[in-house]
């Protein structure tokens, strides 16, 4: 009971400090109502650690930039509760995995974007300023297909999450590979199947084992998993039909 | 055990990939062994005395397991990849269960059969 | 290319399955009175059937097995791109050779 109730009142928060060759460094801080992970490492900066490094900015789960690896497991830091992921009051917290280190909770995301790049990222449209507006028939399947990925906000917390990218850095990963999906199924996109070519390149959606993880991590529950599998299935069907 | 990896997904993945590399090294010595029928049916009974052996009779069964597993988890990802119905759950999780239990019954009946 | 090898060892395994299923039957089947030279070969001798399903299986796994090979040696381990794909295309002769000399012999 007694044990119970001082884990309840401190939380035990080991933190990473310094670049690859860094460590866990231990930290107390008071367990409150209502703490997410990222109210967790201000206090630690403002009131025990001023030189901690950490990245964040709406703390309300848009902008995707407080994503560190918490017990474990990648994750949004303000859109988790302490709560949900203490094991006995303690807290593991470092950076993303699969990204170079720069300081304490900040990672490199530069290899993550250019995957984004690489799976042919850019769009192209067709018209100009003097055509009237592509109608995109909100039903059609291409659509929808292109929908259920589009929310993507890269804060790469799939990358972090996905064993193929720890495996081989060469590999494109679940986000660069989910927008890939949603150009493919963009009929205003000029050069769909040159998007195809790159997304199914050298580290491409060829690559993927469907191990999940992307899927199981991603904090706005969207499905990169599900669209690599459509990338697979277009080197067998063709480029999606608009029906 | 890595949170990462303490999912039924990656239990079959690692399981697809480990049985095919034993597969893999084991197959040369397969064909060479049938290849001695050239000499006809006394070149493969030279080899085949030792499967008489208990230790290579444990070898047989591992591969027979080794086989089975690699083709159920392989038929897994082909579905996985391949095939969409209504109410697809994405990563098939559930599959993996009973692709174990399907090669440990090929595995059993070989047992039965080589007793 | 990636995608060639990505489709050329999907479309193996689509063949293998079946192949699969009917050979470990066969094991089964076989092994029930222990292994004998002449057992194995009064099944196969002489047999069109067995020597396509054997020769059709050779020719898959000389396709199926190399390409997964590649992609495993690339994800654990650090040999360079070039020498993976020689030792694949090393595993792809062994395969073809031994394999189709295998069933020469069994048929």
């Amino acid at each position: 009971m007694n044990k119970i109730k001082r884990e309840t009142q401190e939380l035990t928060v080991r933190v990473w400090r310094g670049k690859e060759d860094g460590k866990l460094v231990t930290y107390q801080v008071m367990s409150r109502e209502n703490q997410t992970i990222l109210d967790i490492i201000t206090e630690i900066q403002r009131f025990q650690e001023p030189g901690l490094a950490y990245r964040f900015a709406c703390r309300v789960g848009v902008c995707g930039s407080c994503a560190m690896t918490v017990n474990g497991r990648p994750r949004w830091t303000c859109r988790t509760h302490v709560k949900k992921v203490s094991h006995e009051g303690v807290l593991t917290i470092e950076p993303l995995r699969n990204l170079p280190r720069i300081k304490d909770l900040v990672c490199d995301l530069a290899p993550f974007i250019d995957t984004w790049q690489r799976a042919g990222a850019p769009f192209s449209g067709t018209k100009t300023r003097n055509d009237a507006p592509a109608l995109v028939d909100p039903e059609s399947s291409t659509r929808r297909a292109a929908e259920a990925g589009l929310q993507c906000i890269n804060c790469a917390v799939c990358y972090s999450a996905c064993d193929v990218v720890s495996w081989n850095r060469n590999y494109i990963g679940p986000a660069g590979l989910n927008r890939a999906w949603t150009l493919i199924n963009d009929i205003r996109h000029s050069d769909r199947k040159q998007t195809f070519d790159q997304a199914f390149g050298d580290g491409g959606c060829g690559s993927c084992h469907s191990h999940g993880n992307c899927t199981r991590h991603c904090p706005i529950e969207l499905n990169p998993s599900e669209s690599i599998a459509g990338l697979k299935r277009v080197a067998f069907k063709g480029l999606p039909k608009d029906v | 055990m890595n949170p990462l990896r303490n999912h039924k997904s990656y239990l079959a993945a690692i399981g697809h990939r480990v049985s095919g590399i034993a597969l893999a090294l084991f197959l040369p010595f397969h064909f060479l062994l049938l290849g001695s029928a050239l000499d006809g049916a006394q070149g493969l009974d030279r080899f085949l005395v030792y499967t008489d052996l208990t230790p290579v009779k444990v070898a047989e069964w591992g591969l027979v397991m080794m086989l089975s597993v690699h083709l159920f988890f392989g038929i897994r990802v082909l579905f996985l990849e391949f095939t969409r119905w209504p109410g697809h759950v994405n990563d098939l999780a559930g599959w993996v269960v009973p692709c174990c239990i399907a090669a440990l019954f090929v595995g059993t009946v070989f047992v039965i059969q080589v007793l | 290319m990636e995608r060639t090898l990505f489709l050329a060892q999907r479309i193996s395994a689509i063949i293998l399955g079946p192949l699969v299923l009917v050979h470990l039957g066969l094991i089964l089947f076989a092994v029930r009175n222990g292994l004998s030279g002449a057992e194995i070969l009064s099944r196969t001798q002489g047999s069109i059937s067995w020597s396509v399903f054997y020769g059709l299986f050779v020719l898959s796994v000389t396709v199926h097995a190399p390409i997964g090979l590649r992609n495993i040696l690339q994800e654990w381990s650090r040999i360079s791109p070039l020498t993976i794909n020689i030792v694949a295309l090393l595993f792809a002769l062994i395969f073809l050779l031994l394999g189709l000399r295998a069933v020469a012999a069994i048929v």
